[in-house]
């Protein structure tokens, strides 16, 4: 495309039959401890 | 929905629902807008004064098909399968926060626990409490193979003994019942030393070292219960930390105020001083602290934010770049839906537990008796506070509906929004204002990353 240039992501919609395993990190006990950041994990069934 | 920004020089478009990035033209910036609520014709119309016809009609048609690919005016299609979701799955345990010690060698003005104690007496866990919050961890967990295990403070190095011997005991239990213990450890450093760092280096998936950057904010609120500043003494020591992990697997860990509003100097300080991941992250504190964040301070917080990702890229492109946590983001392989919209899990997969065993949502909750939830010989006995922050999504939250970030913060955390609102579906609005600039920048670096690569 000429206008637009579309980063490759993984399409939230394509999650939802196959998320939800539920083997991810719990999103406070990296680093944080007082926010909630769950965009900078990574999935761990793929 | 969408979210159309420019930051760093870059037009920036969110497909929200997908979570499609988008870098694009002043004018497909302007027309894809437009396209949310109108026809191509009436597309055209609009911005034919300042753009040629026929390249608006092109740009339209690029945004035709996206939309078509579901890149674009993605509609928000999850309440009902994440709904069904969570009615159909039993809650898991699978982290633990463990108060190994409540008590601490430093007193940090800013500490929610109140210098360790968390509004109640200074106390270490014994071996007994700590093993059995791990049966109870392994008995509650389902088939979760991971588990996580953050040993925590006060000051976790007051009772590293306890640490050493519980590393030990999961270790031992792992195989049995086909688990695997990830074991992270926060310290402020004064105990930290050769034996303690090599025991972490062999057993930590993550160490967590407290400094909140230049020495002058460091020690103003980092001192120890004489008044002396903590930064001399544990610098040195984060930095061999550091370099003894081959600068993965761990952050220094620092805290801004009010006090340190340009707090990009203390992020680059802290990467002048060799550190490759940096967290330093904005005080939670009610507005009657004198150093708390207050919603005046934010213009000057969001071009601190800019500085720091501006200066990011400099120093990537110059080959001394660093890790900043509330930057990352993971467009690629980032989570599925159902953990973008339930979020940290506190008072279900998470739960926090004192030295003597009391179960509660996560660390903030600690010492709130209203949020006891029931101990580790016993389990839970409050099932009611646990179906509470079960039922605690993006979607139970009313000021997330039309919030671009939402799929990033899973509806942020639900001690703040219950500090500063009263219900753990509130809204703690300078946090939330602070997470979507932060996004922003993610978001803009990732961009920034793609056009260097073309």
């Amino acid at each position: 495309m000429k206008h637009i240039k579309t980063l490759k992501t993984r399409k939230l919609q394509n999650t939802v039959k196959k998320g939800g395993c539920g083997e991810c990190q719990t999103s406070c006990q990296s680093a944080c401890k007082t926010s909630c950041t769950v965009g900078n994990q990574s999935c761990e069934n793929r | 929905m969408i979210h159309r920004f420019k930051n760093n020089g870059y037009n920036i478009v969110l497909d929200v629902n997908s979570g499609s990035v988008h870098s694009v033209d002043e004018l497909a910036y302007d027309a894809i807008g437009l396209k949310e609520n109108h026809s191509t014709e009436e597309t055209v119309k609009a911005l034919s004064d300042r753009y040629d016809r026929d390249e608006i009609l092109e740009v339209c048609s690029e945004i035709d098909e996206l939309a078509e690919g579901g890149e674009l005016y993605t509609e928000d299609t999850y309440k009902v399968p994440v709904g069904a979701f969570t009615a159909s799955h039993k809650p898991v345990v699978k982290a633990l926060c463990l108060h190994i010690a409540h008590d601490c060698n430093l007193a940090c003005r800013y500490c929610f626990a109140s210098e360790g104690e968390y509004h109640g007496e200074r106390a270490l866990m014994s071996f007994e409490v700590g093993k059995a919050a791990l049966d109870y961890l392994v008995a509650n967990s389902g088939s979760r193979h991971n588990l996580e295990v953050d040993f925590f403070g006060g000051e976790p190095l007051l009772n590293f003994d306890v640490v050493k011997q519980l590393v030990e005991y999961g270790r031992s239990i792992e195989n049995e019942h086909d688990k695997r213990f990830r074991f992270t450890l926060t310290t402020n450093g004064v105990k930290l030393d050769d034996d303690i760092m090599e025991f972490a280096n062999k057993e930590m998936a993550n160490l967590v070292l407290s400094i909140d950057g230049r020495k002058e904010v460091h020690d103003h609120m980092r001192p120890f219960r004489g008044g002396q500043g903590s930064y001399d003494m544990i610098l040195p020591k984060f930095k061999k930390a550091a370099e003894s992990r081959n600068q993965t697997d761990y952050y220094v860990r620092g805290t801004y105020t009010h006090f340190n509003k340009d707090f990009s100097n203390d992020v680059l300080h802290l990467a002048d001083q060799g550190f490759e991941q940096i967290s330093v992250e904005p005080v939670v504190a009610l507005p009657t602290e004198e150093y708390a964040l207050k919603e005046e301070d934010l213009p000057q917080l969001f071009e601190e934010y800019d500085r720091l990702a501006a200066e990011m890229l400099k120093r990537n492109s110059e080959g001394r770049g660093f890790n900043f946590f509330h930057f990352m983001i993971d467009l690629e392989g980032g989570p599925c839906v159902y953990k973008r919209l339930s979020g940290c899990g506190s008072g279900t997969e998470y739960l926090a537990v004192t030295p003597w065993g009391d179960l509660y949502p996560c660390h903030q909750f600690v010492g709130n008796e209203e949020f006891l939830m029931g101990n580790v010989f016993d389990g839970i006995t409050r099932q009611d506070i646990r179906d509470e922050f079960a039922a605690c999504n993006v979607y139970s939250k009313p000021g997330c509906q039309d919030c671009f970030a939402k799929f990033y913060c899973s509806g942020g955390c639900a001690a703040n929004s219950y500090n500063f609102t009263k219900d753990v579906n509130g809204a703690y609005e300078i946090g939330c204002e602070l997470q979507k600039k932060r996004v922003e920048c993610a978001i803009m670096l990732k961009v920034a990353e793609e056009n260097i690569h073309q």
